[in-house]
């Protein structure tokens, strides 16, 4: 059984005991424990269920490379699904469960899958499934779904917040091992900005646990000065529970910092995720153990032999009482001696190679341990739980010799070096025939903008997997300054690379031989692949599943790529790996989105008099990032009547529209009017002083793509008006082309909308509102339509704007942004004795159709162009360019044959549905049927009390009086009469008074 | 040739032989000197323009060379999403016959693509998405495809870990393609692979075209890694590198590779039976058979071939989903990566004859490749046996120089 030892245990605190519960059995742990040690004290081994097959899963591993020990953790807001025990720090009062089992962990009805693991091999599904036709989706993907995936579905919101960081270093080092220290020490002594970084909570790696000895002290103690040394350095930053997730170009390194996953609800940030522009990256990631490929590998209690020490030296957790060894290194020793110095049996040591002499292996023998070379594991016996093994020859089929009683198994199949950081970003591996491995190939790093390598891999994480390589690699690459720390360990003797146990097993053996313990891949699966044709890599990952779960194939890949390699009688660098892709492990989704959830999910944009519109009833609608009132809603009153209101009293008296959020851009320079005629369809240049003038702009393929007032502020100075949600875009185009195509005009760009609120005043009486204001003269005479003036208005420093998109006598205010609201309320006031009216932008969209003014994003959609909605008159004949022009020249775009704008009125008066086609008839060559028009804006008029209506109608302006078809929902089909779009005030009398 | 079918039986058979005698999906052949036509690109839209070249014309003497392996490009980097719901006449018409042969494609290829018409929402989030996708659905009706517009109450129905009440962008409706879903990528260019080997032709992986030999205007072979192979009829259907081909026979295409990010969550067990798209926020998911949540984004704003993922669009789609669905902010990103896509300038793809007689392209997918594959190579191979395709007829790459664009960006925002 597994159980807590009662002295030793570097890590846990045994003075701070920790209560947790797993299915609901209440168990004990230390501070300092990972769930998985503590679940291991409490002899829970059983953890959960495999992907396909439901085989009972036990911890495997130590660290972040598990594959089968997932839990779903916490309650309600905090509940989290998979998440891994060898890297959860226990916490008091943690609620855990097992997963992917019904009913229980123990009696799993999905293990049937198992007993008929004959008939599920590498892509079952792709052979079978298709009868009939619609069982896949109504019979057997809902089996499959329902068996497959893993923890439950959280259900409530989270109740944790998360944050995001910036860090700037030139060099990060990411993995806190003596490589990684070492590394620190000496970049630090040169004065680099240094930032350490180490994902779990210690600092020292494996060295602690593996008896390494540092300038003459034991690991330990040399960490901790090391620590404390860099502690004092101020350029030097440390940072535990912190991983690297990923890099990428230009050394933008992403660091995912669990700040209080140990310690849920303290009020801290659970995450912080580090966005980093590091100017030299250094991998010391270390090495991750494989396992060996023998019948029954996966059973519980067969686990890393490197995991197996590091519970019994780290966390005083023994796995077994009686531990089998099986290796093909001298490394697994260490197991074997660790666990005798605990007090624990090791009945054998299985070693595949020919012979072991090294240092490790006379030392195991000289205490009395059976070293059985050549040998090899033909198969573990137990179900839930190891209960021995049989040992065959290596070189042989798998021919039984004798079976060892054993409870745990620690194997060894040699190291393969942590690349996942250094491949991210393009660094290339290099096939190391003496460890079997790949490592990083120091001649193809990933590369930087300079060109010069953007990564340097160290210690074992470069294939070092010698303590005293590891160290003086590390020291070397980060300058060697100081002295260099010198480390010993024992000797070790050639690994022999061992892909199957025993090397002549037969198809019923490799089908018990795991190589993806979460998503059941078996050698026998790798070898069907190849033997099918799925024969690149990627093929038989992707045909297998190998490699596809949570851990990402960290313990898989490399023995399943030797396997294929095998089967394909090719070397292993000629399969070569699958790509290494970001994250390193996963990271939160909460932590990514960080604190942008809710009203600040996006940045809210507001007016200065956006507070008056929440109190007074807005019914708010998104416009880009701002909020809108779309209208005004009174005690009791329904949308529709409230914006029928606003526009009666607009028509008749006046009434006020925030339009702060309109875009404005200043255009200034020489050549800013040289600029203008270009990016407008219109002249803007020979626009006077003190007048306004509309204004379109196409993209260069011609298409309308914004359009607003343009006035004239002064010789040099142009001010443009654009739509609300095309202000940035307008301003980026700008810049497009004065950065990138005209950089040799003289022109500057500022978006200033933010800088000012603009009010529309609009209705018969809105001169009177700005009369009873008192200031600057409003009159006809001193200020006509389509002119600026700039004066004060009842004390307030004020540029108005003669303009009209209601078709009323109109005026557009600014006022500086800070004014805004005061001179918000100083209208309402003046215009109190008129009944002034706020209206929203349903008003104005209403209004502007009754007076056939097309609106960007509703008779415009990207395939429009001016010529389309009748606005040759906004386009000037007299320039030789503009953007657009070339484009608009093209046959298909001066066809006559294209939709052109109209109005539309129903027959019965009823308001035709927002986007109804019209249609001609027959059908065309791929039987859909003819269209000849479409409805772009639609609306009941108020004004005229019936529906109205524009769209683009082919040949429509020579068609007046024509009746169209629209057929809309249910059958029915709407009749409309094609008529002029200016539905009200036709020759503009109302807003030139 | 032939091949040896599929099925729950041929499965059991292989259990009594320990599942050792299984044939290869498809054969590994050395080129000919010649055939009949050559496809440069085994991906899904190669690999389905010779099999409907096989299947609907009898053409059978073709290859298919593949630089890497097959369907190692877009095929397998996509996030599966099927649907036929575009606003213009040609794009409906060429997604709906694709719809509408993944509805048959696994009896028809004899392999499981797990096609699941599981249904597809695009999510109105303000008045302005909401009278676009109206739109889309009046488009629809007339085009022959199925899309209605439902109120947030079916959505929320349909989806139960939805957020529909914002606050930002709280859900209005949603444009509902009931037979839009997902389907497994990999096994759609596995699928064809197979067909198309049983029928005699011969898939050529790792090997790469050098060179386009013409000869009076006309084809007749390329050159590759493995030598000069003949042809009477090439198509390129390489997606992004279509205009590195196109550059080896002489003429130009209007074609800019980006990088698409894209990721996936942990698995977990059923959470959302629907393909889910939010233009607004900008973000788009759905979960495999697998039980991970396939989320998608945006373009990177530069144009590149990397295929790494960039972080800024994963951050942008995340906050965009976790805003729509709350409770996957305790998930976890298990993998992110970028697909290139390969974009026009209206956003539609290029199925068209060329200046040169006998070579003819297929490209410019961009978001939207995945969902096309059958119904691009049924038009493609229509194209190519006939001299032209009602299909392919509005996608030819002269529009751009009349001005014809067929521009989708009108119906979507984020496009996929």
């Amino acid at each position: 059984m597994s159980t807590r030892l009662s002295k030793g245990g570097r890590l846990i605190d045994r003075s701070k005991p920790m209560g947790f519960t797993f299915n609901g059995k209440r168990m004990q742990g230390y501070q300092g424990d990972t769930l998985a040690s503590a679940l291991l004290g409490a002899d829970q081994m059983l953890v959960g269920r495999s992907f396909k097959y439901h085989r009972p899963r036990g911890i495997v591993a130590s660290g972040a490379e598990e594959p089968n020990a997932l839990v779903g953790l916490g309650q309600g807001g905090r509940f989290e699904p998979n998440q891994r025990v060898t890297t959860t720090e226990l916490f008091d009062g943690a609620v855990t469960e097992s997963q992917n089992h019904w009913p229980s962990l123990d009696f799993d009805v999905g293990a049937v899958n198992d007993k008929l693991y004959k008939f599920f091999p590498a892509g079952f599904y792709y052979k079978t499934f298709m009868f009939p036709r619609a069982a896949w989706k109504h019979v057997f993907e809902p089996i499959v779904r329902q068996s497959a995936g893993l923890g439950k579905v959280p259900t409530a919101r989270d109740e944790d917040r998360y944050e995001y960081a910036y860090g700037f270093a030139d060099l990060v080092i990411v993995g806190g091992g003596i490589a990684g220290l070492t590394a620190a020490l000496s970049a630090g002594r040169k004065g680099q900005r240094v930032w350490l970084i180490e994902q779990t909570a210690h600092w020292g790696g494996r060295a602690p646990v593996d008896g390494v000895e540092i300038d003459g002290k034991p690991a330990d103690e040399w960490v901790r000065t090391a620590v404390e040394t860099l502690e004092k350095m101020e350029n030097v930053t440390l940072r535990l529970r912190t991983m690297a997730s990923g890099l990428y170009d230009h050394g933008y390194l992403l660091a995912y910092e669990r700040v209080a996953d140990h310690t849920p609800g303290d009020g801290r940030p659970r995450h912080r995720l580090w966005r980093m522009r590091a100017g030299h990256v250094m991998t010391a990631t270390g090495a991750i153990e494989r396992p060996l490929s023998f019948a029954g590998n996966d059973v519980p209690g067969v686990m890393l032999a490197s995991a197996v020490r590091d519970y019994v030296a780290n966390w005083a957790v023994s796995p077994g009482d009686r531990t089998v060894i099986v290796t093909n290194n001298d490394d697994a020793y260490r197991t074997a001696l660790t666990l005798l110095e605990a007090g624990l049996a090791v009945p054998a040591v299985i070693d595949a190679r020919p012979e072991a002499k090294g240092a490790l292996p006379e030392a195991v023998r000289a205490r009395g341990v059976r070293v059985l070379t050549g040998h090899g594991v033909a198969k573990v016996k137990g179900a839930k739980r190891v209960t021995g093994v049989s040992v065959c020859m290596q070189a042989g089929e798998g021919a039984e010799i004798e079976t060892i009683a054993c409870d745990a198994i620690a194997m060894s199949g040699g190291w393969s070096p942590v690349v996942h950081l250094w491949s991210h970003c393009g660094g290339k591996l290099t096939w190391d025939e003496d460890h079997a491995m790949f490592r990083p190939d120091p001649t193809r790093p990933a590369t930087g903008a300079d060109g010069a390598a953007m990564v340097t891999a160290i210690g074992s994480a470069n294939g070092m997997l010698r303590a005293a390589d590891a160290v003086a690699d590390a020291h070397m690459a980060a300058g060697s300054e100081g002295t260099a720390p010198k480390a010993v360990s024992a000797e070790e003797a050639p690994m022999s690379p061992v892909w199957i146990m025993p090397e002549g097993a037969g198809p019923a053996l490799r089908m018990k031989m795991w190589l993806d313990y979460q998503n059941d891949v078996k050698v026998s699966d790798v070898q069907l692949a190849a033997r099918e044709g799925y024969e690149s890599v990627e093929h038989t990952k992707r045909y297998t599943t190998l490699g596809m779960a949570t851990d990402q194939g960290k313990l898989s890949n490399i023995n399943g790529l030797a396997v294929l390699s095998d089967a394909l009688h090719q070397a292993i660098p000629a399969t070569g790996t699958t790509t290494f892709r970001p994250p390193y492990t996963p990271i939160s989704i909460g932590a990514i989105a960080g604190e942008a959830r809710g009203e600040i999910f996006q940045p809210l944009r507001k007016t200065p008099m956006h507070d008056w519109h929440e109190v007074h009833g807005a019914h708010w609608e998104p416009v880009g990032q701002w909020r809108r009132p779309y209208c005004y809603l009174r005690t009791g009153e329904g949308v529709h009547d409230a914006v029928n209101r606003e526009i009666r009293a607009i028509r008749n008296s006046v009434g006020l529209l925030d339009a702060s959020t309109l875009g404005k851009i200043i255009v200034k320079g020489p050549d800013a009017g040289r600029f203008l005629d270009m990016l407008y369809t219109n002249m803007m240049s020979t626009l006077a002083v003190g007048k306004c003038r509309y204004g379109l702009m196409c993209t260069e393929n011609g298409f309308l793509s914004d359009d607003g007032v343009v006035a004239r502020l002064s010789e040099d100075t142009w001010l443009c008006h654009t739509t609300t949600g095309g202000a940035e875009r307008i301003h980026g185009w700008m810049e497009d082309w004065l950065q990138c195509e005209w950089w040799d005009w003289k022109v500057y760009t500022a978006n200033v909308t933010e800088e000012y609120a603009q009010v529309a005043v609009a209705g018969p009486n809105a001169r009177k509102v700005l009369e009873k204001l008192g200031g600057m003269d409003v009159s006809k005479d001193a200020h006509g339509f389509m002119e600026w003036r700039e004066g004060t208005l009842g004390g307030f420093r004020a540029r108005v704007y003669r303009i009209s998109f209601s078709g009323e006598l109109s005026y557009e205010i600014a006022v500086p942004a800070s004014e805004g609201r005061a001179f918000w309320d100083a209208l309402l006031a003046a215009g109190e004795e008129f009944g002034v009216t706020p209206y929203g932008t349903e008003a104005m969209h209403i209004m502007r159709a009754e007076k056939g003014f097309i609106m960007i994003g509703d008779e415009t959609d990207g395939t429009v162009i001016p010529q389309d909605l009748n606005l040759q008159w906004a386009i000037s004949k007299k320039k030789t360019d503009y953007l657009g022009k070339r484009a608009q020249e093209r046959s298909y775009m001066v066809s006559p044959d294209r939709w052109k704008l109209v109005g539309l009125e129903t027959l019965d008066g009823s308001v035709i549905p927002d986007g109804a086609y019209a249609v001609a008839d027959g059908v065309n060559a791929n039987g859909q049927r003819n269209m000849q028009g479409r409805v772009t804006s639609t609306y009941y008029s108020p004004t005229l009390n019936k529906g109205i209506a524009m769209g683009l109608v082919k040949h429509g302006p020579d068609r007046m009086g024509e009746v169209l078809d629209f057929p809309v929902d249910d059958g029915k089909v709407i009749k409309a009469r094609i008529v002029d779009p200016v539905f009200y005030d036709k020759d503009g009398e109302k807003q030139n008074v | 040739m032939g091949m040896k079918r599929y099925s729950a039986f041929a499965i059991a058979k292989g259990a009594m032989s320990w599942h050792q005698n299984w044939e290869r999906a498809w054969r590994s052949p050395a080129p000919k000197a010649k055939y009949d036509a050559i496809i440069v690109g085994a991906g899904g839209h190669g690999l389905a323009t010779a099999y409907y070249l096989g299947k609907n014309f009898g053409i059978t003497n073709v290859a298919i060379i593949e630089k890497g392996w097959l369907g190692g490009g877009n095929t397998g980097r996509n996030t599966t999403i099927i649907r036929s719901n575009y606003l213009q006449d040609p794009s409906a018409a060429i997604y709906e016959k694709a719809r509408s042969l993944y509805e048959t494609m696994s009896q028809d290829l004899n392999y499981n693509v797990m096609f699941s018409p599981r249904g597809l929402l695009m999510l109105g989030q303000t008045e302005h998405e909401v009278r676009g996708y109206k739109r889309t659905v009046y488009a629809n009706n007339l085009q022959g495809v199925e899309t209605r517009w439902i109120g947030p109450a079916e959505v929320k129905k349909l989806v139960p870990i939805i957020n529909i009440d914002g606050p930002r962008y709280p859900i209005l409706g949603a444009l509902y393609q009931e037979r839009g879903g997902t389907a497994r990528h990999d096994a759609v260019a596995w699928g064809y692979a197979r067909a198309c080997s049983a029928m005699g032709m011969d898939v050529i992986q790792q090997t790469e075209v050098t060179g386009v030999k013409t000869e009076g205007g006309k084809v007749t072979g390329v050159e590759t890694t493995k030598g000069f192979i003949g042809c009477d009829r090439l198509g390129m259907v390489v997606a992004g590198h279509a205009s590195v081909l196109a550059e080896m026979a002489g003429f130009r295409l209007p074609i800019e590779s980006l990088a698409l990010q894209a990721m996936v969550s942990e698995p977990i067990k059923p959470a959302i039976d629907v393909v889910v798209m939010a233009n607004t926020v900008h973000g788009y998911m759905s979960q495999s058979d697998k039980g991970e949540l396939v989320i998608g984004g945006g373009t990177d704003g530069f144009n590149n071939y990397t295929q790494r993922g960039s972080f800024h669009h994963i951050e942008e789609t995340v906050r965009a989903l976790v805003e729509t669905f709350p409770i996957i902010s305790r998930l976890k990103m298990l993998r992110q990566w970028g697909g290139i896509v390969d974009m026009t300038g209206d956003r539609s793809p290029i199925l068209s004859k060329t200046p040169v007689d006998g070579i003819f392209v297929n490209c410019g997918w961009g978001t939207g490749g995945f969902k096309s594959i059958p119904g691009s190579g049924w038009a493609m191979a229509e194209l190519m046996a006939r001299g032209s395709s009602p299909l392919t007829e509005e996608f030819s790459m002269y529009r751009f120089r009349e001005g014809k664009f067929i521009d989708e960006s009108v119906a979507a925002g984020v496009a996929h």
